[in-house]
């Protein structure tokens, strides 16, 4: 995984709740392979009109967004489906942090273990954000500091809440899954305790006929 | 102290607990579908095998054709089919594949075969994990990188949610189904509301359903935002587990029992959050707008602007209407459509396909409308109820199992700017396919609207 520290770049304002990740990534992408690459699905049905040319409407294709790093955006941010295509869409296309309002539960996991940061500010602040990124014509700089926890843009600074493993595995690019496997013999340690307590829950499947 | 159901299955799969709050959850299930295949690609570039094969279950669901064989899907939605079926082989795990009789849409299979039990930790790549909570189950939705880390360890790393109540007492009005029910607690508390929740629902409503009708609730707990959503399990719980092929038997039966009747919220068990409502106003529902929270019941009309609460509400609300080609303050009821949906993990079981083949019968479908029961389990019973020839008769289709049109990736869409009435999920932007205006109901709803051509109440057919 890529490690996150501090990202310095261009934000785009996307205005909107509820943003759902049937509209990050639509279904029908999802069964391209992982390493032929996300970033041309990102928003596809917005960025993009029926002939596949750029609707140049949309943020992202605005000439003052061409660079975006940042995405900010309102609340309950990529909610519906658990499809990780939404965060290799974002990913792959060159997003390094999302700031919102509020995440879905789900989405924010999978964005964090792929070493895409999402940052919670509070309502109020993402909509001076967002006032201060509509004010110009040409794309704002915003700070996204992990390390400090901090967001800056231009005289605004909000601090933010990121603690525990997900801040460090991003921190320092770490995969999760190595450091649980220096859990094996507590993993073990409770499945003694749990099957001793409840063995018929072990022999669940077991015992139980083939289809 | 008191705790809360939550509380206490949480509680009883902690591994480990860092200072910093994170924790180290066992797993008991892991249920897999086509979507597998990237977190088991993950695991081959780790050079890492599945932790723990008998504790987890596949069935393909989401790329599957209900309608001809593998050869009926592009080539690349075939593909996924066939990685799935040698992913299972390779690691050895138990799986329903096409053309087996018990594959279909994994919230279906799960709990119909006794895989989903009370007091469990079950995971799934799939976001309708929620489901399962209708058995008393602490089950969530994760993405592909969580379900490489829980093959890999049969764990995974979790922040504890905060508690959720949702209470709903008084009894529900007759022609009333659980979808009904739903898409009125996510009309009332808004598609956010309960985002880093666990919702339990209690109240005497909840305990009068039936297990079907709990998993058609919990199933959107996830369109509210919960991570999960969970029923106590009681008498109706267990008469439902007795006998299912993967269900305890016999003395393990009787000591599962001892153990489900202990799980329940203790008398006094605080929760973060409380949703107090009156079941006596749900009545049959149908959305109009892009997210299941714009719904209203069916008889009433699409709100005006002036009801809305903010000026950001109110530019929501356009950009759907003008999606959805309907206007504020229009009645919703006779509106025209294009086709018809009868499925999905939400409403693909034999009781949904009961009450929809009840309303079937009493006419013939004016517009196309497919029926695709959730699992092969489903079909058979359904079959050998006669609700097939009902349904083909009223010129409904008779499909195979899968998530179908819910979703659409196994080509099973919804055309540009055409309308449906679907007993599925979700009516986002482009849900059904590109330019598709969904409206989300009960299957009794949709099949009377099948017999219409127009969105229709229900109750005319009761």
């Amino acid at each position: 995984m890529k490690p996150f520290t501090i990202v310095e770049a261009v934000a785009a304002p996307m205005r909107a709740d509820n943003i759902d990740t049937d509209q990050i990534i639509p279904a029908r992408f999802l069964r391209t392979p992982r390493k032929q690459g996300y970033a041309g699905f990102l928003f596809h049905d917005e960025r993009f009109d029926a002939e596949g040319n750029e609707n140049p409407d949309f943020v992202l294709n605005r000439p003052a967004y061409r660079d975006a790093q940042i995405i900010v955006a309102g609340r309950n941010f990529a909610c519906g489906s658990s499809r990780e295509g939404a965060v290799y869409a974002l990913a792959d296309y060159g997003i390094r942090s999302v700031i919102a309002s509020s995440f879905s539960d789900i989405f924010f996991n999978n964005a964090l273990i792929n070493g895409l940061l999402p940052v919670r500010l509070e309502h109020a602040q993402v909509e001076q954000i967002l006032d201060l990124l509509e004010a110009q014509e040409t794309g704002v700089v915003v700070k996204v500091d992990l390390v400090n926890l901090q967001v800056r843009a231009g005289d605004l600074a909000f601090g933010f809440r990121l603690d525990g493993l997900k801040r460090r595995c991003l921190l320092e690019g770490l995969d999760e899954i190595s450091l649980t496997l220096t859990y094996a013999s507590q993993i073990a340690a409770f499945e003694d305790r749990h099957y001793g307590r409840l063995p018929w829950l072990k022999r669940v499947g077991e015992a139980a006929p083939e289809a | 102290m008191a705790s809360t159901l939550f509380d206490k299955i949480w509680q009883s799969h902690v591994i480990a607990t860092t200072e910093e709050g994170d924790t180290l959850l066992y797993v008991d299930r892991h249920l897999l579908h086509e979507g597998s295949r990237t977190p088991i690609e993950k695991l081959d570039d780790l050079g890492l095998g599945i932790a723990r094969p008998g504790q987890t279950f596949g069935t393909a669901d989401h790329y599957v054709p209900t309608a001809g064989g593998l050869d009926s899907l592009a080539a690349d939605q075939r593909r996924m089919v066939e990685i799935f079926d040698t992913n299972m082989d390779r690691f050895g795990i138990r799986a329903w594949r096409l053309g087996t009789g018990r594959q279909g849409i994994v919230h279906v299979v799960g709990p119909e075969l006794g895989l989903t039990l009370p007091g469990t930790i079950l995971v799934c790549g799939d976001s309708h994990t929620s489901t399962h909570g209708a058995l008393g189950a602490l089950a969530f939705g994760i993405g592909a990188s969580e379900v490489a880390h829980v093959m890999a360890t049969q764990a995974i790393w979790q922040r504890k949610p905060k508690a959720m109540r949702i209470l709903l007492h008084n009894d529900l009005p007759k022609g009333v189904s659980a979808k009904d029910v739903i898409l009125f607690i996510i009309s009332r508390i808004g598609v956010s509301a309960a985002a880093g929740h666990v919702i339990e629902y209690a109240g005497n409503a909840f305990s009068a359903m039936s297990i079907e009708q709990r998993l058609t609730v919990c199933n959107m707990s996830i369109e509210a935002g919960a991570r999960a959503g969970l029923v106590a399990p009681d008498e109706t719980t267990f008469a439902y587990l007795k006998g299912r092929p993967f269900a305890p038997k016999g003395a393990d039966f009787e000591a599962a029992l001892a153990y489900w009747r202990e799980l329940r919220t203790d008398e006094g068990a605080l929760f973060d959050r409380e949703a107090v409502l009156d079941a006596s106003e749900v009545a049959p529902m149908v959305t109009w707008g892009t997210n299941p929270g714009m719904a209203v019941p069916v008889g009433q009309k699409i709100p005006s602007f002036a009801m809305a609460k903010s000026a950001d509400e109110q530019k929501q609300w356009q950009q759907a209407l003008d999606y959805m080609g309907l206007e504020a303050g229009a009645p919703l009821l006779g509106v025209p459509i294009d086709q018809v949906f009868i499925g999905s993990c939400t409403n693909g079981r034999i009781e949904d396909l009961r009450e929809a083949a009840a309303v079937a019968r009493k006419g013939r479908a004016k517009v196309p409308a497919l029926v695709s029961p959730g699992s092969g389990t489903v079909r058979a019973q359904a079959e050998a109820e006669g609700l097939d020839r009902i349904f083909i008769e009223a010129g409904f289709e008779w499909r195979g199992s899968g998530c179908s049109m819910c979703v659409g990736m196994n080509g099973d869409l919804v055309g540009f700017q055409k309308r449906s009435v679907s007993t599925s999920n979700r009516n986002f932007v482009g849900r059904q396919g590109v330019g598709a205006r969904t409206h989300l109901a009960s299957p009794a709803l949709a099949a009377a609207s099948a017999l219409e051509g127009r969105i229709a109440d229900v109750r005319t057919y009761l």
